[in-house]
């Protein structure tokens, strides 16, 4: 099965955090940033020429671009 | 405890860290540089009940791991000057996200206060913190703060000072659970061996954060005793997995504390989600922006446009009066067209850069720049570049020398690097008025498009630019993209007036002296006489003309400029733009024997000095050419390269020449503006 990652979520719609994929530099913001297991993330939009993404996780609002938000594997809710 | 209390501010970015230090020190502030790096550094003075203290405005981070330059020099400071109290400013509506720093704060160990600030917005929302169960939870004093309001600074001084005189605690860490800890007790065991080592870091921190696979703790780590045998059991460890635990057990640790003293209201939709519905929106979103920004430049360039005036005139008189008291002719010129004149072309663009900053304020403290980013990071990755690029890039509208330092938020070397270079095509404020004069002299009635298109010229350049250095010399893949979306705030007029009170400042003190000193030293090479001439020192009848130094100069460069129709004038009062931009308008009307006249230089210049073509490609050159001074040391200090620093000033000095020749050459001969 394939995974899912945070890329594939519609705006609107909400997935749980599996885990971050990768390594290094981007993984570590994206752990301090609050992407850690279990935690829910909405996508509330996206910009308007399709990327980067707007996020809802902890309450606050955090940008990704697509090719980052594919580093993070999700369920979706 | 007598003397004075050293303390460090800290907070995440976004949180009002500047409004509460604002609020503690009032105008007693100092802008300086940490030492070594260029990153901002902002001391102030506070007095509470006769106790002094020293505040020290750490940079705004979200972590303490080594991610950015900030991050390192928050830690740094921390370890390495150990502040008698450390202040961690808090965003009460995100305090998930901000209690994070709080836990890798606790491990440092310094004596700690929180500031609960924005509890205003707690609290209009119908939301309930409960601060003093949240002291018991994380045992540490918690103050609530309104820092736009100034309210709960008394408070937070009180703490201050009375956590100063307590003894510090060691007890205030977060445990990781029987796998993690054991790992610790087993690293720690080894760094005891380095009694240097264990002096001067916290073994449990040091630990923890070589368990997270730190590389700056790494790089302390390599000068230690016990780093091949630590090495050594970090091998047999899994530190990828350990690190997303380690985050994982913080985030834990918080979600308890948060449940147990957080009573949050039922979610309805916030005004900053309906003020984001219009200005993030697929279609609405660019004209917003672009109104946006046009609206900041128009109130920028109106509004100062009466205060220009009046020093305008101001030194116009002064010049006047003084020469005329004066009997020496050479003391009389020196002091109207050399003095007077250079301390007048430094203070009129004073409303410029001051208003223009306080435009940059409101529109960073409103939130709307991290929307700026958001909207425009996809061009802006087309060119290889982050939207984080384009605040700098909007910034150099005002001044290219803070907007090379606001490339620091960039994080990725190359973007940083890449920005810096392009940074200074964006057509600052000094530049302005060589528009200005030349554009009004000129164009009349079209002057506004003539300009408008000058700006427009330099984003290009600046977009070609990046594109082709990411292409060939700083290729390599693009940067992540990870930024906050702080929610939108009023933003309060106090913080944007101290911006563009410490901005102009910063203009006055860095700019000043050497507008003032290029102004006097264009005067001095138009008064001697050049070699061979046998003239009088500062007559009237060789001031500035060939038989002058600088007329000799510019007969040296005369070949190089005139197949862009310039000449000798402007050759000589182009290097002396190098000195700083605007110059080129103080030494064009000393040149021409106009003194600071604008008016009668205009007259001058459009009476057959100059052909529109070439005042044209005057402006052109005037944009692309090498950066003023001030501005090339900036980017010398934050390359941390000459090599650098020479190719941005050779690029755009060739770029410049091509430009101004290809408008003049092919205009002439096809006939335009002429």
């Amino acid at each position: 099965m394939k995974e899912i990652t945070l890329n594939d979520i519609e705006c609107g719609h909400a997935a749980r955090v599996i885990y971050v994929k990768g390594q290094g530099s981007l993984k570590k913001r994206m752990l301090d940033m609050g992407m850690v297991p279990d935690v829910l993330v909405s996508v509330v939009r996206k910009a308007p020429m399709g990327d980067p993404i707007e996020l809802n996780l902890k309450g606050y609002n955090l940008s990704l671009r697509q090719k980052e938000a594919e580093t993070i594997v999700v369920q979706e809710q | 405890m007598t003397g004075k209390i050293r303390v460090a501010l800290i907070g995440n970015p976004n949180v009002g860290k500047t409004s509460i230090f604002n609020a503690i020190t009032g105008l007693r502030q100092h802008v300086g540089n940490w030492p070594g790096v260029t990153v901002e550094k902002k001391t102030g003075k506070a007095t509470h009940k006769g106790t002094e203290l020293e505040i020290t405005d750490l940079p705004g981070t979200y972590s303490l791991a080594a991610f950015s330059k900030d991050e390192i020099i928050a830690r740094d400071y921390i370890i390495d000057e150990s502040p008698d109290v450390v202040v961690q400013v808090v965003d009460a509506t995100n305090l998930e996200r901000n209690l994070y720093l709080t836990t890798q704060l606790m491990e440092l160990g310094p004596k700690l206060v929180i500031a609960l600030n924005m509890s205003d917005v707690v609290q209009a929302k119908g939301d309930k913190i409960e601060i003093s169960k949240l002291e018991d939870l994380l045992e540490v004093p918690v103050i609530r703060t309104v820092g736009s309001q100034g309210e709960g600074i008394t408070s937070l001084l009180e703490a201050i000072v009375s956590v100063a005189n307590k003894p510090k605690r060691y007890d205030l860490e977060l445990t990781y659970g029987k796998e993690i800890e054991d790992k610790i007790v087993e690293l720690q065991k080894e760094l005891q061996q380095d009694k240097e080592l264990v002096a001067k870091y916290p073994s449990r921190w040091f630990s923890i954060k070589l368990l997270e696979g730190d590389d700056n703790i790494q790089e302390k780590l390599a000068l230690s005793s016990v780093a091949d045998a630590i090495r050594k059991k970090l091998e047999t460890m899994d530190i990828e997995r350990l690190e997303s635990q380690i985050a994982d057990k913080r985030y834990r640790n918080i979600s308890t504390v948060v449940s147990q003293v957080c009573n949050f209201s039922k979610r309805k939709m916030t005004s900053s989600e309906m003020i984001d519905r219009v200005v993030t929106h697929k279609v609405l979103s660019i004209p917003v922006f672009l109104t946006m920004l046009w609206a900041a430049f128009e109130i920028t360039f109106s509004f100062a446009t009466p205060f220009m005036n009046i020093i305008d005139l101001g030194f116009g008189w002064l010049a006047g009066s003084i020469a005329s008291t004066i009997a020496i002719p050479w003391l009389s010129s020196l002091i109207a067209d050399g003095v007077i004149a250079g301390v007048g072309s430094v203070l009129i663009f004073l409303p410029n850069i001051m208003l223009l900053f306080f435009m940059l304020a409101l529109l960073e403290d409103s939130g709307y720049m991290a929307r700026a980013a958001f909207i425009m990071d996809k061009p802006m990755s087309k060119i290889g570049l982050h939207g984080k690029s384009f605040i700098p890039m909007l910034m150099g509208f005002g001044c290219n020398v803070p907007a090379i330092m606001a490339t620091r938020t960039i994080e990725d070397k190359r973007d940083r690097l890449v920005t810096i270079l392009i940074a200074p095509f964006s057509s600052c404020g000094a530049r302005l008025p060589v528009y200005v004069l030349l554009a009004g002299a000129f164009f009349g009635k079209s002057a506004g498009s003539v300009i408008f298109a000058l700006y427009a010229l330099g984003i290009i350049v600046a977009i070609l630019s990046a594109k082709l250095l990411r292409g060939t010399v700083l290729s390599g893949e693009a940067s992540p993209f990870i930024m906050e979306l702080p929610p939108y705030r009023l933003p309060t007029l106090k913080n944007s007036f101290m911006q563009m009170w410490e901005r102009g400042l910063i203009y006055l003190r860095k700019a000043g002296g050497i507008i003032l000193v290029g102004v006097v030293t264009v005067w001095l090479l138009a008064a001697i006489p050049a070699p061979g001439t046998g003239g009088t020192f500062a007559s009237e009848d060789m001031y500035g003309t060939t038989d002058s130094l600088i007329g000799y100069l510019g007969k040296v460069l005369d070949p190089l400029v005139s197949p862009l129709g310039f000449d000798w004038r402007i050759a000589v009062a182009l290097i002396f733009g190098f000195v700083a931009k605007e110059i080129v308008v103080g030494s064009m009307g000393t040149l021409y024997g106009a003194g600071e006249d604008e008016d009668r230089l205009s007259d001058i210049l459009t009476a057959g000095a100059m052909s529109p073509l070439a005042a044209l490609g005057l402006m052109v050159f005037t944009l692309l050419y090498v950066p003023c001074i001030a501005c090339v040391g900036v980017i010398k200090r934050e390359t941390g390269s000459w090599k650098w620093t020479v190719f941005q000033a050779v690029y755009g000095t060739g770029i410049a020449w091509l430009f101004a020749l290809i408008i003049f050459q092919v205009g002439s001969r096809v006939g335009f503006l002429t």
